[in-house]
């Protein structure tokens, strides 16, 4: 059979879905295919076009994998537009002459900016805001321009507002409607939307018909309103909607609707069954869709129609989910309450910025649409509650309000869909596809889902959900298969401590060769270097233990966004004398660096670049600090109130408690970090029941808690001893956390640990107390080793020239890193963020 | 095609950037080539050229990962937020869509060299 023409016309978003789908389809082969493609390049991500300004290439934006369409042996007519279809003839011509026939044919034209019959529209300085092109005509007319003004205030006009404001421009957003975004959010909505990006220094002018555009010497200077009013201007984006390019369909005959757009039934087939089209510029329904979520529908569906298939088009989901200038906003389901008898619920946070809406049926059973600004960290799991019709538990407040104590938050895991819901709407991916795909492939990131399934890879406002399917899943199948540290080590944490000790193994190099294969990896070198420090106690910079620490263990400090480090001195206690509090200011104001007070009574020191950490330590060192360990998986501090001492309830001195036992197990290596606080008496003060060893002074002693957490997923310490005095609680503290340093698995916490310890806190008394184990003598003496081998890593590295010689940004220059750009704030300083740096480091990237 | 690949070597200059001893065995250091920071990497018993710019994080860091191998391949994990790269390609392999670049390196009497110019295939995503 000879092979019948099909012609796409245009190369957007939807019409490369398209074909990417047709060559997949098994029927491809019936087919030669010819695509037109207007813009100079092919297909790109259009939803993401703004990232342009934040340093993507149109490179990075591009969809189409280079060579895709020439190995599939499709014709591209690039930088060349289709204006005229023969019906008679099937024919259509093109700009530059080219006359393609066809058996079939597609249009993809999307659809063009509108733009207002302003008078003055045409005047230099006018802009739209759709292609590549275009934003390169705004940003090189931008840097002669101070005044920026954006008319539409929808969700593209905010995007192209946040770029102008980005390249420094004063900004103005003038919409027509009387509110923001208004086809998205409501009133309360869109109030708290403007004043979010007032704050970001956008003036906004809601209710505003822009009558003028006004011009000296052919450049606009300002434009005026039909109420007398007028704004300076030195440029002007239009953003005031799109409309269908139907005029090729249009001029040769075919149905289009009222209000623009070919018309097309549930198969994509417009009023000649044999021209198809898709994506915006189609109608379907009496409207035209400008979202890709319908448009890749579209093409899915089209596909079907062109290779034999029944497929029909459904529903379109029209929710969405945006973050603008930073702002969070979304909208999805029947988000303006229009179905007959719903009921709404909302939450207005006007100090935070925070407007959650609910829609419910008038029943309350079921959740039908909302909206929400400011804080859209829900949107995934309410837009599955809406979709898949899942009856809702509880009150359906419980889903937006702020979670408070005694607040019980109705279950909403992703357990709780079934497993035909549609996690991704733009790609139209199922849970049941994303589980098997985990499953069967053995896939452990949300990158490699995306890449297997496609989901996550539209607006990725799905991403996050993907993430949790997967831990549920690994959660699922890690009972199942082995407890191997990584594909280097075939045993466990906990085997691999024992063999170190048993067999006084001292390196990486040593343990990988006897028990492992390969070359390790960032899973199990941190583990055995943990494992290694825990039992020798040498400095974790010796031999060939560099290359095992992660990086703030490799440079004994925090790795900060943007590649800088931060500085924390241990503080036992939290006992500072006036002194060291002017050493710390000194050094911090000798390098620049921003100060902030941690939440474990310590200073924490920021943005120092590499090569500088030596000489802030050796400045530390002198007024008496030692290293924090804020970098280690180690102990942190010990916090304490201020104790009897001072406090006039305070029953025991829990100062002097605190600095007894930070000083005592300092420099402890440990599975995960390790945080501890003392307090004076039952009040509380120092919150010593949220660490993983917490102690409360009691009017006889010291009562011991233990395996707490704070952070992620607080938990509170149980008592282990009620009563003890000092030298049986450090007693019971050796045991502990050496009994927990041997059986925990890496990276994980006390509290984790003591939830799959089988026989709970009894259990842990019968080993620690009772010795039913018969291992509390080797616990004591190896706790013995680690305190009488302590060294400070810091005083030890200024000390060496050769761990010294590796901190340096440059092996080949002594050159500063240029891309730690920082910017002023309240007083101090801060990294500057990758949009405010970006257009300086673009050579650089590369 | 020759045309391109003739000036392309005509262009292509080398800089010595250190020596081998400065690279620890299975570490990572970085240097400055023409101006590019470039992560000079030692696995086994190859030295490896990289870009240092982890388009992840959009900090350059990558220098600073753990150097290990995955089924075979050697690769860097970004210290930020631990993506693996394969140090032959450059390919990131926990999304197929980044890529870094990757350049030529020469080690001659204990010195490694490295080529000024990428190699052809670039970088791209993220």
């Amino acid at each position: 059979m000879s092979r019948r023409d099909l012609v796409v016309v245009g190369n957007g978003m939807v019409g490369h879905k398209f074909l990417e789908l047709l060559l997949e389809d098994e029927r491809r082969e019936e087919w030669n295919v010819v695509t037109f493609c207007e813009e100079p390049r092919l297909a790109y991500d259009r939803v993401n076009l703004s990232s342009f300004f934040s340093g993507k290439t149109a490179a990075d934006l591009s969809l189409a994998e280079p060579g895709l369409y020439e190995e599939a042996g499709v014709t591209v007519l690039l930088g060349d537009r289709a204006v005229s279809i023969d019906r008679q003839a099937r024919r259509v011509a093109s700009a530059k002459g080219a006359r393609v026939r066809y058996d079939k044919l597609v249009l993809a034209t999307g659809s063009a900016p509108l733009v207002p019959p302003i008078p003055g529209r045409e005047s230099q300085g006018c802009f739209v805001y759709r292609t590549i092109e275009d934003l390169e005509s705004i940003r090189s007319y931008a840097a002669q321009a101070r005044t920026g003004v954006v008319i539409g205030g929808g969700l593209l006009g905010l995007e192209a507002a946040n770029a102008l404001n980005h390249m420094g421009l004063e900004t103005h957003v003038v919409e027509f409607a009387p509110r923001l975004m208004a086809m998205q959010v409501d009133e309360d909505g869109g109030r708290i939307l403007r004043g979010k990006i007032e704050v970001l220094g956008v003036s906004v002018h809601t209710g505003k018909n822009t009558s003028e555009i006004v011009a000296e010497g052919g450049r606009v200077t300002e434009i005026r309103f039909a109420d007398g009013g007028a704004l300076a201007a030195d440029m002007v984006v239009f953003s005031a909607g799109i409309r269908a390019r139907d005029e090729l369909a249009r001029e040769c005959g075919l149905a289009i609707g009222e209000r623009g757009g070919v018309t097309i039934d549930d198969r994509c087939r417009t009023s000649d069954p044999d021209i198809l089209a898709i994506g915006e510029c189609a109608q379907y329904r009496g409207r035209t869709y400008g979202l890709v979520g319908p448009g890749y529908q579209m093409a899915r569906t089209a596909v079907s129609t062109v290779t034999g298939g029944d497929a029909k088009l459904g529903t379109f989901d029209m929710s969405t989910k945006l973050k603008l200038m930073g702002v969070d906003v979304a909208s999805f389901g029947d988000a303006h309450a229009t179905r007959p008898g719903c009921r709404v619920v909302a939450f207005t946070d006007s100090a935070d910025g925070i407007y959650k809406k609910l829609v419910v049926s008038a029943d309350r059973q079921r959740l039908l649409g909302g909206v929400l600004v400011g804080d859209a960290s829900s949107y995934g799991q309410l837009l599955q509650l809406t979709q898949n019709q899942i009856p809702l538990r509880g009150r359906p407040e419980q889903l937006i309000l702020p979670q408070s104590a005694g607040a019980n938050p109705p279950a909403l895991g992703v357990d709780a869909l079934p497993e035909a819901a549609t996690i991704c709407t733009c790609q139209n991916v199922a849970k049941s596809v994303i589980c098997r795909a985990i499953c069967d492939e053995k896939l452990s990131s949300v990158g490699a889902i995306k890449a297997a399934t496609r989901a996550g890879t539209g607006c990725g406002s799905c991403t996050p959900l993907l993430g949790e399917i997967l831990g549920r899943e690994m959660k699922k199948a890690g009972k199942a298969v082995s407890n191997h540290l990584c594909e280097h080590f075939p045993r466990s944490r906990q085997e691999l401590y024992h063999l170190v000790r048993l067999h006084r193994i001292r390196g990486f190099d040593e343990l990988i060769a006897k028990h492992g294969r390969g070359s390790g990896c960032e899973i199990c070198k941190p583990a055995v270097a943990s494992i290694l420090a825990s039992t020798w106690n040498e400095h974790v910079l010796d031999g060939d233990r560099v290359g095992l620490q992660d990086t703030n263990d490799r440079f004994l400090a925090n790795i900060q966004r943007g590649g800088s480090y931060s500085v924390v001195p241990r503080v036992p206690g939290g006992e500072i004398t006036p002194d060291q509090l002017i050493a710390l200011g000194r050094t911090a104001k000798h390098f620049g660096l921003y100060s902030k007070i941690t939440g474990a009574q310590r200073v924490d020191l920021f943005g120092a670049r590499l090569e500088q950490l030596p000489e802030i330590w050796r400045e530390l060192i002198a007024a008496g600090f030692e290293s924090g360990h804020a970098y280690g998986k180690a102990l942190r501090t010990v916090k304490s109130c201020v104790g009897s001492t001072w406090c006039r309830f305070g029953v025991q001195d829990s100062v002097s408690m605190a600095i007894k036992l930070e000083n005592r197990y300092k420099g402890l290596r440990s599975p995960h970090k390790l945080k501890s606080a003392v307090s004076g008496c039952a009040r509380e003060c120092a919150e010593a029941q949220g660490k993983d060893f917490g102690v409360i002074a009691t009017e006889k002693g010291y009562n011991l808690y233990l395996c707490g957490n704070g952070g992620m997923k607080p938990q509170h310490a149980q008592l282990f001893a009620p009563d003890l005095d000092e030298e049986t609680l450090i007693r019971y503290l050796d045991r502990f956390l050496m009994f927990y340093v041997r059986t925990a698995d890496r990276l994980q916490r006390t509290a984790s640990w003591f939830n799959n310890l089988e026989g709970g806190i009894e259990y842990l008394r019968k080993v620690l107390i009772e010795d039913s184990l018969g291992v509390c003598a080797e616990l004591e003496a190896e706790m013995a080793h680690i305190v009488a081998t302590y060294r400070c890593e810091w005083k030890a590295t200024i000390e060496d020239p050769a761990k010294l010689s590796r901190f340096r940004t440059f092996v080949n220059s002594a050159a500063p890193d240029p891309s730690l750009v920082q910017i002023r704030q309240r007083a101090q300083h801060r990294p500057a963020t990758w949009q405010e740096k970006a257009p300086l480091l673009r050579e650089a990237v590369g | 095609m020759n045309a391109v690949a003739i000036q392309s070597a005509a262009q292509e200059s080398w800089e010595d950037v250190c020596s081998l001893d400065d690279v620890l065995p299975a570490t990572g250091v970085c240097a400055l080539v023409a101006g590019q920071q470039v992560a000079i990497v030692r696995a086994s018993d190859t030295v490896y050229a990289i870009g240092n710019f982890d388009p992840f994080s959009k900090a350059f860091v990558l220098s600073r990962g753990i150097v290990g191998d995955r089924g075979g391949i050697p690769k860097i994990a970004s210290p930020i937020y631990k993506q693996s790269f394969d140090l032959r390609t450059g390919q990131c392999l926990d999304d197929a869509r980044v890529r870094v670049p990757t350049y030529e390196v020469r080690v001659e009497r204990g010195r490694i060299l490295v080529c000024c110019q990428p190699r052809a295939g670039g970088s791209s995503g993220a």
